[in-house]
């Protein structure tokens, strides 16, 4: 199987990236246990509403023609609908991840209203239980609320947005039935070991028998569900599964910080993968043209380890954050290779060898308060 | 394939197009599809569409060999498809 001429060429890089994510705040009202920001306070950094605009204008020269928003909770910000309704009107459509908290029935008229504008409600569980052990107390009903509102509110096909664990591979059948009862689009994304994640994905992630659960589950449902290409790693199991076979990492995406940080993907928020900050001279264009981290990303990449296996065309390695932050080579095998090719490799890691977290915006443990002090 | 040779095409009015090494991107706001276009004479026809009575005349316009315009023809077609390029 020969690797297609426009994915060679993607690895190289463009000229301005396809897909950005752009976390807005670490502000969350959540405390989702595998948050790959380890989002809860927000930073007193955060770009003010005038930065968020002047990269704005930047992503509009560049013609970036959509950015995904996410955070944190996004829509904690007070300028959310300010910059989201600037971005819409430079011809940047956005794209928003939200636990649905703060969609009211206003709120979602609102949106309705607004064109160029796609909304992803984050749920982890097809029920309370299964949800709420993830993302919180009552996140489940909560996420229902707005999806309910947005329903009621005319805004047409939202986006369920699920990350895949092992507590829920069971219920993607589950998953598509409500996105279908609500005219919505399921999208089904893979388990990262990044920020708080990387405490939790031991436990959390699927076993190798439930990858293929879920690539069978992906090759009969086609089309119709979007993965944001997350599970190419599983394509050493059989025929592709749709869209690009690549980590698109500093080449066809990265991700902005609330800080504006630039990371070369939304899913390594540590230093050894931030290429420069968006305030810098030459701003967000010379970080993507210019970084030594990116300009290196786009040079072809050793197969290392992986070179004398014959799935490696398929599966391209897996995810470098996959890697990285479970302490593996980054030019060997994926800590979730369905060859089982990582498996010792993963259970001989020496603790000190797994990168710690170079930040976390995590909220303070709760101490029990004793009853009177107030 | 349909024959397109003498048909009077144009982009749709909510697709943008983003030159690359490669080519360049196309974006439909309306329909959230992006489309590669795999070269930059490609990229060159699809600019021109509008402004020649019919895709044979872009096609010369834009100096591609008549023996690439079967390519040519089927690149547009699947363009049509995903709305990217319309009938005027």
């Amino acid at each position: 199987m020969s690797v297609s001429p426009l994915v060679e060429q993607l690895k190289g890089g463009l000229d301005a990236p396809i897909c950005l994510t752009w976390e807005l705040t670490y502000a969350c009202n959540l405390e989702c246990i595998h948050c790959l920001s380890s989002s809860g306070r927000r930073d007193p950094r955060e770009l003010s509403t005038e930065q968020a605009k002047q990269v704005l204008d930047e992503l509009a020269a560049l013609q970036v023609f959509y950015i995904n928003i996410g955070g944190g909770e996004p829509m904690v910000r007070r300028d959310f609908f300010e910059i989201v309704e600037y971005s819409v009107a430079k011809g940047i459509g956005v794209k928003f991840s939200t636990n649905g908290a703060y969609i009211d029935k206003d709120k979602a008229k609102r949106l309705t209203d607004m064109d160029y504008l796609d909304i992803q409600i984050s749920l982890d569980g097809a029920d309370a239980a299964t949800n709420d052990v993830v993302r919180g107390v009552g996140s489940y009903d909560t996420a229902r609320r707005a999806m309910d509102n947005l329903a009621s509110a005319g805004f047409g096909p939202f986006k369920i947005s699920v990350v895949v664990t092992r507590q829920n591979v069971s219920q993607l059948d589950s998953f598509k039935a409500l996105a279908d009862s609500y005219g919505a689009q399921l999208r089904i994304t893979r388990l990262r070991p990044a920020g708080r994640g990387a405490h939790t994905w031991h436990q959390l992630h699927p076993t190798n028998a439930q990858q293929r659960d879920i690539y069978n589950w992906l090759s009969a449902h086609g089309e119709n569900v979007l993965t944001g290409d997350s599970f190419f790693h599983l394509n050493a199991l059989g025929p592709a599964l749709p869209g690009l076979n690549m980590c698109g990492a500093g080449r066809v995406v990265c991700l902005i910080d609330p800080i504006g940080d630039v990371y070369a993907c939304p899913f390594v928020i540590h230093d050894e993968f931030k290429a420069g900050n968006v305030l810098d001279a030459g701003g967000f264009t010379r970080v993507w043209r210019e970084s030594d981290l990116f300009i290196d990303l786009r040079q072809p990449q050793s197969a290392g380890a992986c070179a004398s296996c014959g799935a490696y065309d398929e599966c391209q390695g897996g995810c470098m954050a996959a890697k990285f932050f479970t302490g593996l080579p980054l030019d060997g095998p994926d800590p979730e290779c369905v060859g089982g090719d990582a498996d010792v490799m993963l259970a001989s890691v020496p603790v000190s060898l797994v990168p710690r977290p170079s930040q976390d915006h995590s909220k303070p443990a709760r101490v029990p308060s004793i009853a009177g002090s107030r | 394939m349909r024959r397109l040779l003498t048909a009077a095409l144009e982009v749709h009015p909510q697709v943008a197009l983003r030159p690359e090494p490669f080519g360049a991107l196309a974006y439909h706001y309306d329909n959230r599809r992006l489309v590669f276009l795999r070269s930059r004479d490609m990229l060159k026809v699809v600019e021109s569409l509008s402004t020649h009575p019919t895709l044979e005349e872009a096609l010369v316009a834009s100096e591609i060999e008549p023996q690439r315009w079967d390519s040519f023809q089927s690149a547009i077609d699947s363009l049509i498809s995903s709305e990217i390029i319309r009938v005027r």
